[in-house]
């Protein structure tokens, strides 16, 4: 039948060079709208990011002017609370005399606090256990056995620099990155 | 699969064996979009349309529900949250005018699915099933685009919402409870936004499942064919893939780029500015038109002007609009021709393409022109015709026209159409 | 059946159009004409060239800010600017000093921190301009019974947009006698200002803008086209702050998609090669 030569590519196919050309065609086109499937899923998969709003409310200045000594104040951060606390010198003292090798997450005070501003402890509200927010900054509210913050979903303790004591939480809470920029100003992020 | 020389799906991976027996997923897509699926040969470009409205939909549901992550449904904020994805979201401009001139690019290509079947005659037996399938697809993504439209609550949004919803008013008796039943309210509000948009959530996903009913009812009878003729043997086919997986990739590649071109160069060109201006209750625009998809319906609704005794002139235009496309529900019955594509029926081919298409380009420019004269009276000419052509002229024309000779078989007209190029050269 | 039922429906809907396109023609031809002032005079907007026009449009920065400092000394007066935050000044070329210094000079709704009432503060980047009228009733108080639109959008809510403000900026004029000879009724009312490229040709603004009213710090021209050429193309800016990002975007996309669809149309060409069709 002559029908037999018009469908069948391999009859009809000359020369080998040939195939190998129309191949690279077909790869060609097949690889390019891969490509552009990939390329596709890049602004598919980035909507999900922080949004520019977001972003631009990622620093927060806090006047500290107003804490006494032995107050903290709740401040939000990145929509989580931020723990601003001027310790007196009694608690500097007893954050001073622990051993800090017998800490679960060793750090001193001075590491945790700005040089000159040893008595304003920054950090954030959010336990490093399963991210309740610890009491103890409010006025008149459970310090824990250490004198500074107490989770009480699962009962971690902190200490007066925030440091991890009793109770499951592995870190001490968070120092966020922050300056003074001013002696009572604090811009934090 | 009704032809017995389709390829068979015959795995020879080991996993893919494995997986034929549990699942066989991979030999239903095989057999449906596969080798397992013969096609007639001679299939042209109006051909490539189908496969476009299906990848359309699949754009309009992924970028539509990344859009409803930062989209918040609500009178209060439902402009300013469109903004903020315009503004802040990452790529949120892009999803945003990907999925506005996606539904346009959605009706533009069913709009030529459509069309492409009134030319060939595609509804008659044995596929009115997939016709009909296809219709209900079509009042589905016309309900799903009005209601997101309104979602944006700008100025053209609220209004279409109240002009739209008060189209049911005009029922007796039962409209207005009717309107204010579906609006939760006197006004389009909160509680209209809301059902809105949890409605035009779920009906693309409606959409799709029509969708496969449509393409399994496909494949009872097999794609139709520009000649008409029905497939008789293994020549008049080519297995789906590898053939025309590369002709509707050729044509999906060259829909993006006039589509993306929309997208990234005049994504406002096909929407109304007003639709930039907060809702409000309180002021209506100059123009209140629908988008341009809806203008031919529209331009139906408008047309009647006159009481008909006791029946008002506005339930005559709803009733009409809803007609228009109830109409196409009857065509496989309508038209009683033995012959499909009108190639081969020389009357009904001058009446779609000097009658039908004047008339339809018109009702599209006519649905988007203020209603003042003399617009109203050219649209109630080509609405007449509208009406006339499906009930009056197919019927008739059906019956009576003097057909021309069919092929006896795709490849005779195919191998015919090749011995006359190769002659005229 | 259907057919019968079909042709009885066909004949109804084609036949009653017709008998009402009859008498509508009849009622449009045989009654005299009515012609408006609107119709007549309206005009549409001048030509308007702006660096963000077309496919490989983009910001001229300095005309946006000169637009920006028109909007800040005139426009804020009376329009507010919702979408639009001191943040987004950055992409203007403004550093984040600057913006900050900027914000500040904005005063926004703010709370009292002792005693928790309204007040003022000043604006940080991450506000949003105010708004110069507390609500709508304020605003249509102060404004002869008018409320000034937001202006952050106002290039994509109106036809030709940019067009459309420049035009308006500098389209005030003593109405012309034509139009008061032939439409008596149509003259200004007291309050109200002719301008023939708003839709009915009498506002309530006022003409805002006249030669030398901004002075530029580098002393770019500040007659009145000018102007209004700056502040279209600042508020071009305002409706849509990605637009130069959506042009540097779409090239290459397209680009790419041409190349891939002439690929694939020679794909389709190989994959075609012996099957006559």
């Amino acid at each position: 039948m002559a029908e037999a030569t018009i469908d069948n590519p391999a009859l009809a196919d000359g020369d080998e060079g040939g195939v190998r050309r129309r191949d690279f065609i077909e790869i060609a086109a097949v690889s390019f709208g891969g490509v552009g499937a990939l390329a596709t899923l890049y602004p598919l998969i980035s909507q999900m990011a922080p949004s520019k709003d977001v972003l631009a409310e990622s620093s927060t200045e806090v006047d500290v002017s107003a804490i006494q000594p032995g107050q903290a104040i709740k401040a939000v951060f990145r929509k989580q609370p931020l723990f601003v606390r001027r310790l007196t010198p009694k608690e500097i003292a007893e954050a001073n005399a622990v051993d800090v090798g017998s800490l679960r997450d060793p750090q001193t005070l001075e590491e945790r606090t700005k040089e000159g501003h040893a008595d304003m402890l920054i950090t954030m509200g959010v336990c490093t256990h399963l991210g309740c927010v610890p009491l103890g900054a409010g006025e008149g509210e459970v310090k824990g056995e250490f004198g500074g913050y107490f989770c009480p979903c699962h009962g971690s303790h902190y200490d007066t620099a925030a440091r991890i004591r009793k109770g499951p939480a592995p870190l001490n809470l968070q120092v966020p990155e922050y300056e003074f920029t001013s002696e009572t100003t604090v811009k934090v992020g | 699969m009704s032809f017995p020389w389709a390829n068979h799906y015959q795995p020879t991976n080991p996993f893919m064996r494995w997986m034929d027996e549990k699942l066989p997923l991979p030999r239903l897509v095989y057999n449906a979009i596969g080798s397992g699926y013969p096609v007639p040969r001679n299939l042209n470009y109006w051909w490539n349309f189908g496969v476009l409205a299906g990848f359309c939909l699949v754009i309009q549901i992924v970028t539509g529900v990344i859009l409803a992550m930062h989209y918040a449904p609500n009178a209060l904020v439902a402009f300013d949250s469109t903004e903020h994805i315009m503004r802040d979201v990452n790529w949120g401009w892009m999803l945003r005018y990907a999925h506005a001139n996606g539904a346009s690019a959605f009706f533009v290509v069913v709009y030529t699915h459509i069309f492409r079947g009134f030319l060939f005659s595609s509804y008659k037996a044995p596929r009115e099933m997939i016709w009909l399938l296809g219709v209900v697809i079509f009042l589905l993504m016309m309900a799903t685009a009005f209601m997101g439209y309104v979602l944006p609550w700008g100025q053209m949004s609220f209004w279409g919402a109240k002009v739209i919803t008060g189209l049911f008013g005009a029922i007796p008796l039962v409209g207005e409870p009717l309107q204010i039943w579906l609006l939760g309210g006197f006004a389009p509000d909160n509680a209209a936004l809301n059902r809105f948009f949890s409605l035009h959530f779920l009906l693309p996903f409606v959409i799709a499942g029509v969708v496969i009913l449509h393409i399994w009812a496909l494949h009872i009878p097999g794609s139709s064919n520009p000649t008409g003729v029905e497939v008789k043997q293994e020549s008049d086919t080519v297995p789906f893939h590898p053939y025309y997986t590369a002709k509707d990739g050729f044509g999906l590649a060259a829909f993006l780029v006039i589509y993306t071109a929309f997208v990234f160069f005049m994504p406002n060109a096909l929407g109304h500015p007003d639709n930039y201006i907060p809702a409000n209750p309180l002021s209506t625009p100059a123009h209140i038109v629908p988008e341009w998809y809806f203008w031919p319906f529209y331009a139906i609704l408008r047309a009647f002007t006159f009481d008909f005794f006791f029946v008002p002139a506005k339930l005559l235009g709803v009733l009409a609009m809803f007609a228009a496309i109830l109409v196409w529900f009857f065509l496989p019955w309508l038209d009683t021709s033995p012959v499909r594509s009108s190639r081969y029926r020389p009357l009904l081919r001058k009446f779609i393409w000097f009658g039908f298409v004047p008339c339809m380009a018109a009702l599209f420019y006519l649905g988007g022109a203020p209603a003042e004269e003399p617009y109203v009276m050219f649209s109630q000419l080509a609405a007449a015709y509208y009406f006339a052509h499906f009930l009056i002229i197919l019927p008739i024309v059906s019956m009576i026209e003097k057909t021309k000779p069919l092929p006896n078989s795709i490849t005779e007209a195919v191998l015919a159409k090749h011995g006359e190029t190769a002659a005229a050269e | 059946m259907v057919r019968l039922i079909g042709i009885l429906v066909g004949i109804f809907f084609s036949g009653w159009l017709l008998v009402t396109l009859a008498v509508g023609f009849f009622t449009w031809a045989s009654e005299p004409k009515v012609e408006t002032a609107e119709h007549v005079f309206h005009e549409h907007p001048k030509e308007l060239h702006l660096a963000s026009d077309g496919p490989f449009g983009h910001f001229d920065l300095q005309q946006v800010q000169r637009g920006y400092k028109v909007y800040k000394e005139v426009c804020s007066a009376c329009h507010s600017l919702r979408h639009v935050a001191f943040r987004d000044l950055e992409q203007l070329g403004y550093s984040e000093a600057q913006v900050k210094a900027e914000a500040a000079m904005w005063q926004v709704p703010g709370i009292d921190p002792v005693t928790g009432e309204a007040t003022t503060r000043p604006g940080t980047p991450t506000d949003y301009f105010p708004k110069p009228f507390a609500n709508d009733v304020a605003a249509r108080a102060a404004n002869n019974n008018a409320i000034p639109p937001d202006l952050s959008l106002m290039a994509k809510a109106r036809h030709n947009g940019a067009a459309y403000v420049y035009s308006l900026l500098t389209g005030y004029q003593e109405q012309p006698e034509a139009l008061l000879t032939e439409f008596p009724e149509a003259k200004t009312p007291d309050g109200l200002h002719y301008n023939p490229y708003f839709a009915n040709l009498n506002l309530a603004m006022a003409k805002p803008l006249s030669d030398g009213q901004v002075d530029f710090d580098d002393g770019s021209p500040n007659d009145l086209d000018s102007m209004s050429q700056d502040v279209a193309a600042f508020l071009v800016w305002t409706a849509e702050p990605t637009l130069a990002k959506r042009h540097q975007t779409g090239w290459p996309v397209v680009l790419f998609l041409i190349i891939l669809t002439v690929l694939s149309y020679l794909a389709y060409r190989n994959v075609w090669r012996n099957k006559e069709h």
